[in-house]
């Protein structure tokens, strides 16, 4: 039987699936499947680029509140209110046994009356899909209490954005990017800290808002979170991720936030922050209060 | 019913140098092992205000009475205690909390690996076990952040408990 290319395509997608599928899911039957496990917050939250973590910043963590032996899923919606624009995020990821997570999100810059400022027709939105994966590879941050060695994972994430056009008249080189970034979570217990650092190696632009690439290459970024847990359902803390600053027409600064997430119970967690995600084309000081609701099971 | 046999027999297979504990009346016989506060699974917390934190021995009885007593209805677990010798578990229990959190007491107990061996415990189950443990302690005012002191010793238990 001939296959044309189409069909080639399709069924080496279906195979690789399948592949990808049979490692994660091993042999066990379908019926040993189990819903959720995880202890409250330890799933995380859904960071503004969908995948499990801080809120800015990616974690070791798999979202959704499966264990090693189920499958879970989070949905997120999120939003900055920031002096001279609004963010919205929204999205979904599920997480296979604790170990694989995948995710989609929508993100959108809203310049609202600021776009007559910067030449752009009133209530103009920046925009763009971001399509990530994570793979835990080693360490468990939760259990391993009685050594220092931390959970890793290692992260790609698909980003697209729209009005290329108008991205390359910024000056960006590409509308389109990847992001690979590695992370490495501990719980302290016996402090009650959460620690996290992720290093990304990223050209985007405002993480990707405003394109990708422009005066510099891509090269790696370091982010930090840190937590303290005051009960088994709140965490307050506070997260700090470097930037590039690769558009000649305005300048870039990291991003920080100080926050508090809250699970209500197993399947909703609402965080709230205060967070300075400094110049933002050409407008400076661009400080407000950031809210994320995150369900799932 | 699988748990069960599995039970049954895991007694069955347990040898070591006779030392006999001071059982509790109601208590079922076990095979001899050797007894160990190594077999309590972590050393004590280095913390001379933890056994107070938790209201010494009597909190500490509250604490695993009423684990115990959570555990053995809660549907996620509660078929794991079913063959269990609860008597046995309370009094090993409170040893073993005791000595942890630097008390004075010894653990007399069975390792983690031989005690948990063939009850096909999941993380789920382990996890379920943990929120128990939370309850029990906020019922009996621990403070939070001493709670994680205990936890983080029994956390790294997992690797001998979880067994599928």
């Amino acid at each position: 039987m001939a296959l044309t290319p189409l069909s080639l395509l399709t069924r080496n997608t279906i195979l690789c699936c399948t592949t990808a599928w049979l490692c994660v899911a091993g042999p066990s039957n379908a019926d040993d499947i189990e819903p959720g496990g995880k202890l409250l917050l330890t799933r995380g939250i859904s960071s503004v680029d969908g995948s499990g973590g801080g809120g800015i910043v990616p974690w070791a963590l798999i979202t959704g509140n499966e264990t090693d032996r189920g499958i879970g899923a989070t949905a997120h919606l999120t939003s900055v209110i920031l002096p001279d624009f609004d963010v919205i995020s929204y999205g979904a990821g599920i997480g296979l046994r604790d170990r694989l997570e995948f995710s989609y999100t929508h993100q959108a810059l809203d310049t609202g009356s600021t776009g007559p400022k910067l030449g752009l027709p009133d209530g103009y939105t920046f925009s763009q899909d971001i399509v990530a994966m994570k793979v835990r590879v080693a360490g468990d941050a939760i259990y391993d209490q009685d050594t220092w060695m931390p959970q890793v994972a290692i992260g790609a994430v698909y980003k697209q954005a729209d009005h290329g056009s108008l991205l390359s008249a910024l000056g960006a080189e590409d509308d389109s990017g990847v992001e690979f970034y590695v992370s490495a979570t501990k719980l302290l217990l016996a402090q009650s800290l959460l620690l996290g650092g992720t290093l990304r190696y990223t050209d985007a632009n405002q993480n990707g808002l405003l394109g990708f690439g422009g005066t510099s290459e891509a090269s790696i970024y370091p982010e930090v979170s840190l937590g303290y847990m005051l009960s088994k359902r709140l965490i307050v803390g506070g997260e700090y991720r470097a930037k590039p600053d690769n558009l000649a027409f305005a300048e870039e600064d990291a991003w920080l936030d100080l926050f508090a997430a809250y699970a209500i119970n197993k399947e909703m967690t609402v965080s709230a922050a205060y967070a300075d995600l400094g110049s933002i084309a050409t407008f400076d000081e661009q400080r407000g209060l950031y809210l994320s609701l995150q369900v799932g099971f | 019913m699988y748990r069960l046999c599995i039970a049954a027999l895991a007694g069955t297979c347990l040898t070591g140098t006779l030392a006999m504990a001071d059982t509790l009346p109601g208590e079922l016989p076990v095979d001899p092992y050797e007894v160990s506060n190594a077999n309590a699974g972590a050393e004590p917390v280095d913390n001379p205000d933890m056994f107070a934190a938790f209201h010494g021995q009597a909190g500490i009885d509250r604490i695993v009475d009423d684990l115990v007593d959570r555990v053995t209805v809660d549907p996620r677990i509660e078929e794991i205690f079913r063959a269990s010798d609860l008597v046995r578990l309370r009094r090993t229990l409170k040893e073993q909390f005791c000595y942890l959190l630097d008390g004075p007491c010894d653990y007399t107990g069975r390792d983690m690996v031989a005690a948990h061996k063939d009850q096909g415990i999941t993380t789920r189950e382990f996890n379920a076990l943990v929120e128990s443990l939370q309850f029990a302690m906020d019922t009996e005012g621990v403070p939070f952040a001493m709670q994680n002191k205990l936890i983080a010793k029994l956390a790294p238990m997992k690797r001998d408990v979880v067994t599928r």
